[in-house]
């Protein structure tokens, strides 16, 4: 279905004609997702078609909820695939992170915030060992981060021995319920802020431009006098400290931790971002495209939901997804 | 006159490469504001030369001075700082990115408080890319462009550095004349504000156009340099060719009448070479020569079926299905490639893994691999070869020559009909060059019809009994063994 959308879909890249500059600059920032945008239209028609319950307002802030976590995670994941790298361990980085802020706010007795504060910092460090990993040590970055997924996903584990850690302050729970004017929660806020604030990042700082030289080819950006080690290192800190943030907000969402939270994460993190028009060889990559892509898996998983869709059913149909997005890419790229 | 500590001075440079020099003791001297071009054949050092200024390459030996202070730059980003850029014959771009974003890579205008100004950017790529008659626009990815435009993209680049000394290698390789005049006319206008030049190119007409002075390089030695860009054209491809031709080559056999390989006006769909016909005898030696970025790799990978054309490719009067490296293969043409690490052998693999990948239809019928088989087609491959190694060594352990051996032999042990050989030589020293001389010879003798791609002129017209001389993808024509000197080559391939 992506496929034969793609075909009409406006070329990458388009230049915008003059006439009212912020429909030129919303036409550009939305060029380059492609496909993906007119597919989740469609997606979005046919479920509203298919079933009663979709197309409501209670629903739409259901998905707006259930994406959150994958949201924030897949900025992080945006950030480290244009450099041309990848990171597995995101999934398990949010799980430690999300037991060190229930283990200090329980047995440490720690306020919130500083359980917070802290949460964030063990993720931004996990985030820096992948990093060191990748340019000091020359690992690649697909056996660096697949080593922290395993060593952060053990000291998830150990810090409780297993046991997940229930009950946090109502405040805190109330950041992803509790819903101001009607529909927005804090975590939404949140997810928005830092969507806005990378988007921005991306396009408009000079180190945000620096990511996409390093994955077209960090020869050139290092001749161009780029920090290419500094920079790339930096990317998995950021990637790690969104994936703990990702942490506290599904700690708020469950009113609990857990250390298998987050199990399977950073693949469908790596889904909606290559969705979204990403190329895992770097270079090439827009966070609208990345939430594009995270606002496809979340409406298919929503929308057969409600359609009583088997678990295993889904898990097929996104996996043909994921294919047909990325193949209409190829081909749209070819032609181009 | 400008003083000697202006400017840049390059006193005595030698560059020892395991087994070859590239440079001999070299000095030469490039004034502010002067445009000195540096002529010779491939593999004359210039390369080199320009490489070890920009920092890519350091010397083994001598000295520079840049503006009076001791220059020695360790990398490209040493020489950026100090004002020298290069603009390197293979470009060095951003596929994905814009036009205007890559002229500005590293350097992004920005507004108060960091933040990229994109109108900004845009503008002064526009600006620089105009003066250089470059009329696309900014936002498309450079991967659209043509390969002119490209090259373009990456003058003005090197054009945003604000260097003291740029350094041009082909710089019109795949310039038309109208982008070659904008570029002559910008570095006219440089040069008046002190901007000096080092101009690298096979094309006598430009620099004669473009230079103020003139060294010509050979063999890594500097043979002679002129005051004045008005030096007849004869005298410098005299001065560029220079010496006799080694008595490396064995003697030619007149090949047979029957013709083995037909090319019919091929051409390729990027307009890398255009209409080409030619035939290859049996024991033939065709030769195709050109400079650098005529089109000589493409045209012989698109007859071998590695990349897309248009025509036809006959072998023993049977068509050749384009685009197909098996159909190739079937047909009884292989390849020895130009990119020996990259195309030619599997480097982490043994000798014999390496022989048995190129004959596996041989070796393992019906998809199981008979050991006993492979065990004894490698040892044969690498007793008739003389590779200085056993099947089972690792080909990393192997010398450049020796690799190339492994690459001949894998690909001989099918008995081919045709065989085509892209530099067959580059980087390996003397006395490999002749045991594969003696091959290719031999194979002659058994009546393959051979085609070799070289920039060595001397292997070119050496080896072959007929050459094609290839210029910016069409042919210049075919000399016969008897009329085909390096003078006459040198003049068809650059004008």
């Amino acid at each position: 279905m992506a496929q034969t959308l793609a075909g009409t879909s406006a070329a990458p890249g388009a230049p915008t004609r003059p006439g009212n500059p912020w429909v030129a600059r919303a036409r550009a920032a939305f060029t380059g997702t492609g496909g993906a945008l007119l597919g989740l239209i469609v997606i979005v028609v046919v479920f509203s078609l298919a079933s009663p319950y979709f197309f409501t307002g209670r629903n739409l802030l259901n998905i707006v909820d259930q994406i959150t976590v994958l949201g924030i995670l897949a900025i992080g994941g945006t950030a480290v695939i244009i450099t041309g790298g990848i990171d597995l361990s995101v999934g398990s980085v949010l799980a430690l992170s999300t037991m060190v802020l229930g283990y200090l706010a329980h047995d440490g007795g720690q306020p919130m915030w500083v359980a917070m504060i802290v949460s964030v910092l063990v993720g931004a460090a996990a985030g820096a060992l992948n990093g060191i990993a990748i340019t000091l040590a020359k690992l690649p970055p697909f056996i660096a981060t697949l080593a922290m997924m395993s060593i952060a996903r053990g000291l998830a584990n150990l810090i409780t021995n297993g046991q997940q850690i229930i009950g946090y302050p109502v405040w805190f729970d109330d950041l992803s319920s509790n819903r101001m004017a009607g529909f927005l929660s804090v975590t939404v806020i949140v997810l928005i802020v830092l969507y806005v604030a990378g988007w921005a990042f991306l396009r408009y700082r000079s180190t945000g431009r620096a990511l996409y030289a390093i994955g077209g080819s960090d020869e050139v950006a290092r001749l161009a006098g780029i920090n290419v080690k500094r920079i790339t290192a930096l990317v998995y800190v950021a990637a790690g400290a969104l994936a703990a943030v990702a942490g506290i907000v599904l700690a708020s969402r469950l009113d609990s931790s857990q250390p298998t939270a987050g199990t399977g994460y950073e693949l469908d993190v790596i889904a909606a971002v290559v969705i979204g028009g990403a190329s895992l060889t770097g270079g090439v990559g827009r966070l609208t495209g990345t939430l594009v892509g995270v606002l496809i898996i979340g409406v298919l998983r929503n929308g057969l939901n409600l359609l009583g869709v088997s678990p295993f059913l889904q898990s097929i149909m996104i996996g043909v997804v994921i294919a047909g997005a990325v193949m209409a890419d190829v081909l749209r790229r070819r032609k181009a | 006159m400008t003083t000697s500590d202006d400017g840049l001075v390059v006193r005595g440079v030698t560059k020892q490469y395991p087994g070859t020099r590239a440079l001999h003791d070299v000095d030469v001297h490039v004034g502010p504001g002067e445009c000195v071009a540096l002529l010779g054949e491939n593999g004359a050092g210039k390369s080199t030369l320009a490489g070890i200024i920009a920092g890519i390459t350091q010397p083994t030996e001598g000295t520079m001075l840049w503006h009076g202070e001791p220059f020695a730059p360790a990398s490209p980003s040493d020489s950026i700082a100090a004002g020298v850029g290069l603009i390197h014959q293979e470009m060095r771009l951003l596929p994905d990115l814009s036009v205007a974003e890559n002229v500005l890579v590293g350097r992004w205008p920005t507004r108060s408080g960091g933040w990229v100004s994109r109108g900004q950017m845009r503008a002064r790529a526009q600006e620089k890319l105009e003066q250089l008659g470059f009329t696309q626009s900014m936002d498309v990815p450079v991967r659209t462009l043509s390969v002119a435009g490209q090259q373009q993209v990456e003058i003005a680049k090197a054009l945003m550095l604000d260097a003291k000394l740029l350094i041009l290698d082909e710089p019109t390789a795949a310039l038309g004349a109208h982008e070659t005049e904008a570029l002559f006319e910008r570095i006219h206008l440089l040069k008046a504000d002190g901007v000096s030049f080092i101009y690298v190119s096979h094309r006598l007409a430009e620099i004669r156009q473009i230079a103020d002075r003139i060294v010509v390089l050979r063999d890594g030695e500097k043979v002679a340099e002129h005051a004045t860009a008005d030096v007849p054209q004869d005298q410098l491809i005299k001065e560029m060719v220079g010496r006799s031709v080694d008595r490396l080559f064995p003697e030619v056999r007149p090949p047979a009448d029957r013709v083995v390989l037909e090319v019919e006006s091929l051409s390729s769909p990027t307009g890398r070479f255009r209409d080409i016909s030619f035939e290859v005898r049996a024991g033939e030696v065709f030769g195709i020569a050109g400079i650098v970025g005529a089109g000589r790799t493409e045209l012989v990978r698109a007859i071998t079926g590695a990349d897309p054309s248009h025509g036809t490719v006959r072998v023993d009067g049977a068509e050749v299905r384009r685009h197909s490296v098996q159909g190739a293969i079937k047909a009884g043409m292989v390849m020895i490639p130009e990119d020996r690490k990259g195309q030619g052998v599997i480097v982490p693999d043994t000798i014999q893994d390496n022989v048995v990948i190129a004959n596996l239809d041989r070796i393992a019928p019906g998809g199981w691999l008979a050991p006993r088989k492979a065990r004894q087609t490698a040892a044969h491959a690498v007793e008739r070869f003389g590779v200085k190694g056993k099947p089972e060594h690792l080909v990393s352990s192997l010398s450049g020559g020796n690799q190339q051996k492994v690459v001949l032999a894998k690909w001989l042990e099918r008995g081919p009909k045709v065989v085509i050989l892209d530099e067959p030589t580059r980087g390996i020293d003397v006395g490999a060059r002749a045991s594969i001389y003696d091959v290719i010879t031999e194979l002659s003798r058994a009546g393959v019809a051979i085609v070799v791609v070289s920039s060595d002129l001397d292997e070119v017209l050496g080896l072959s009994h007929r050459v094609m001389v290839l210029s910016r993808g069409t042919d210049r024509g075919v000399l016969e063994r008897d009329e085909a000197e390096a003078a006459r080559v040198i003049e068809l391939a650059t004008t």
